[in-house]
């Protein structure tokens, strides 16, 4: 709470407000009120079907909400398709499953988007994924097709993908759950390394140590609501509410 | 082996399981009933193909009349050679002939040069729209001093080309759109689509080449005519259009939804999430079935003789037709299914090309 004081001179760059959202009949999302200010990482965490993926991609509007409000940079989601590619083409997602689009060549999936929504000349989208895929540490991989590399080069991809569009946000969708468990570090460093250069970042993952290392703050959700929020060391040593008590004791 | 230390010396496979010796064990006679039926096999062939020689190649005449032919043993080759110009033409009037032949020539080989999708560019697309007025013009004439041949004329074997080319090249975009309006969240474009969908698939295709012919006139004011033709064209493409949807629609469904979720993320917008991550991947999945719609389509022209429109099958019927050839379809048929043999495969062929030319692994630099 007092790192969100420190830099709540700005504006958020995410307000989720008094937001609902339904699966027919079924409250998946209950009262969520989230402020993320510009540079912070959070880390969502909780059971599975608690509702966290289903939150972060209400944030893009992968999945739409019914009550309350989503604004994100400055625009608020509504069913104006003019605004919801706005807010996407800002907030950069990466998934569990990689989602690289097969039929394209690792260069060919970075350069889609700067090329197709930003409307960058051919040569300057490759420039810049070039430039992504060092940062990502496999520039040798830029010719081949994704099926041809390992998850764990897949989901760097995946990551460099999403940076080559230059968002102001990510999200991160458990981004190492479909791993090897040899490869979820390389995956990790790389966030690691994202976090470090400022970017704002929400992640929903069961990493406990990525959350120490680099979280501002972090969410439990159960049941679709927003349990407990507070800086990592406190959620960690000192969980308030029961069922973060019983999670924690689960998972650690 | 309890050793762990990797075997130097390479072991070979025992010799009845490598060379034709292994073959033939492994193909031909593995199993009592896998052997019964290759001996069944040999001995039915045994019988058949001898006779069948005998009777396509060594008794057989080929330039005689069709007096000549009621007494030779075997096949009569000539029902075809001495009607080959009527068979294949049909109607078109017999001193403008080397026109249709003309024109699909030009068709074949304006496919044959396209045949590579990396010679696809905008210069090869006015090549195509210049090549298809020249064979417009060749067929109906009326321009550069040619004769006008009414399009009733038109038949045989350009005739087939024309409403296949055409049905299949129209049809398949038309197809993919229906498709997509199918998946579409706007109710009333999909609501439209499905009716589409399911009133075509749901009569045959002699239904619609009758309504066309015989009904849709009714239905204009008077004076109006289109050409029957085009009619018959019209409703080979909305038909095949309908199953194509179908096909295309099985492989949106294939692709797994977060291919969608990607490109929405990534902020495209929906034509551009189809055209570039989508339909790419989705045709490409239904390739083996698209063609065999497509190749039923070209079969399916041969219906048009429903409303006296006369396609390879049908002149080939008349021919049958004169008492000097009657008696002689079997021959005749066989000319016939070759012509449609020989298009079918080079189609199936192609599209296997293409399956391969598309894997994902194909061009490594």
């Amino acid at each position: 709470m007092e790192k969100q004081a420190e830099q709540g001179n700005g504006r958020p760059v995410i307000e989720i407000i008094e937001m609902h959202k339904w699966f027919d009949d079924f409250h998946v999302l209950k009262d969520i009120n989230l402020r993320v200010q510009p540079q912070e990482r959070i880390v969502v965490c909780g059971p599975s079907g608690s509702g966290k993926s289903t939150m972060i991609r209400c944030i893009n509007r992968l999945e739409e909400h019914q009550r309350g409000k989503i604004i994100v940079n400055g625009t608020e989601l509504t069913r104006d398709l003019k605004n919801i590619e706005i807010v996407r083409a800002e907030v950069g997602m990466v998934f569990q499953h990689f989602n690289l689009f097969p039929h394209l060549t690792i260069l060919e999936n970075l350069t889609l988007g700067p090329i197709w929504v930003r409307k960058t000349p051919k040569k300057e989208a490759e420039e810049l994924a070039m430039h992504y895929l060092e940062i990502v540490h496999i520039p040798e991989q830029a010719n081949k097709y994704p099926g041809q590399v390992s998850g764990g080069q897949q989901q760097r991809v995946a990551i460099a993908r999403s940076l080559c569009m230059r968002p102001k946000i990510m999200l991160f969708d458990e981004p190492t759950s479909a791993l090897d468990p040899e490869m979820i570090k390389e995956v990790l460093d790389v966030m690691v390394d994202l976090a470090k250069e400022g970017m704002t970042m929400i992640v929903v993952t069961h990493e406990m140590g990525f959350a120490k290392t680099v979280a501002d703050r972090v969410i439990f959700m159960d049941f679709g609501e927003i349990v407990e929020e507070n800086e990592p060391n406190a959620f960690f040593d000192n969980p308030q509410h029961e069922r973060t008590q019983l999670f924690l004791s689960q998972i650690l | 082996m309890t050793t762990s230390q990797p075997q130097t010396e390479a072991v070979k496979p025992p010799l009845t399981n490598v060379g034709v010796l292994g073959w033939i064990r492994n193909n031909l006679f593995n199993g009592y009933f896998n052997s019964l039926a290759t001996i069944l096999i040999v001995l039915a062939l045994w019988q058949l193909v001898p006779d069948f020689i005998q009777w396509a190649f060594i008794d057989s005449v080929w330039f005689t009349s069709g007096k000549e032919c009621h007494q030779a043993q075997g096949a009569c080759w000539s029902v075809v050679t001495q009607n080959i110009r009527f068979n294949i033409f049909g109607y078109y009037p017999y001193e403008e002939q080397w026109r249709p032949l003309l024109a699909m020539i030009i068709l074949v080989g304006m496919l044959f040069y396209s045949r590579d999708w990396k010679r696809w560019s905008r210069r090869l697309g006015y090549l195509w729209l210049a090549a298809l007025f020249v064979m417009g013009v060749l067929m109906k004439g009326g321009l550069f001093g040619l004769m006008p041949v009414e399009s009733t004329k038109w038949s045989g074997l350009p005739l087939t080309l024309l409403l296949s080319f055409f049905g299949i090249l129209a049809s398949y975009p038309l197809g993919v759109v229906l498709a997509l309006g199918r998946q579409s969240s706007l109710p009333i474009i999909k609501a439209f689509c499905v009716v589409y969908i399911e009133l075509i698939r749901g009569v045959p295709l002699i239904t619609l080449l009758f309504m066309s012919s015989v009904m849709f006139p009714l239905f204009l004011p008077e004076g109006v005519t289109i050409d029957k033709v085009l009619r018959a064209q019209m409703a080979i493409i909305l038909f095949t259009a309908a199953y194509i949807a179908e096909v295309v629609r099985g492989g949106l469904q294939a692709l797994n939804t977060g291919q969608y979720e990607a490109a929405e993320s990534l902020g495209l917008t929906y034509w551009q999430k189809m055209r570039l991550i989508i339909l790419p991947q989705a045709l490409k999945i239904v390739i083996p079935p698209t063609v065999g719609v497509l190749i039923s389509a070209f079969k399916d022209t041969s219906l048009v003789v429903i409303i006296a429109l006369y396609d390879i099958l049908n002149t080939t019927k008349s021919i049958l037709n004169v008492p000097e050839w009657t008696g002689f379809s079997t021959e005749a048929y066989i000319f016939v299914a070759l012509i449609y043999f020989f298009c079918c495969y080079a189609m199936s062929t192609y599209s296997r090309t293409i399956e391969k030319q598309l894997e994902y692994t194909s061009n490594i630099k």
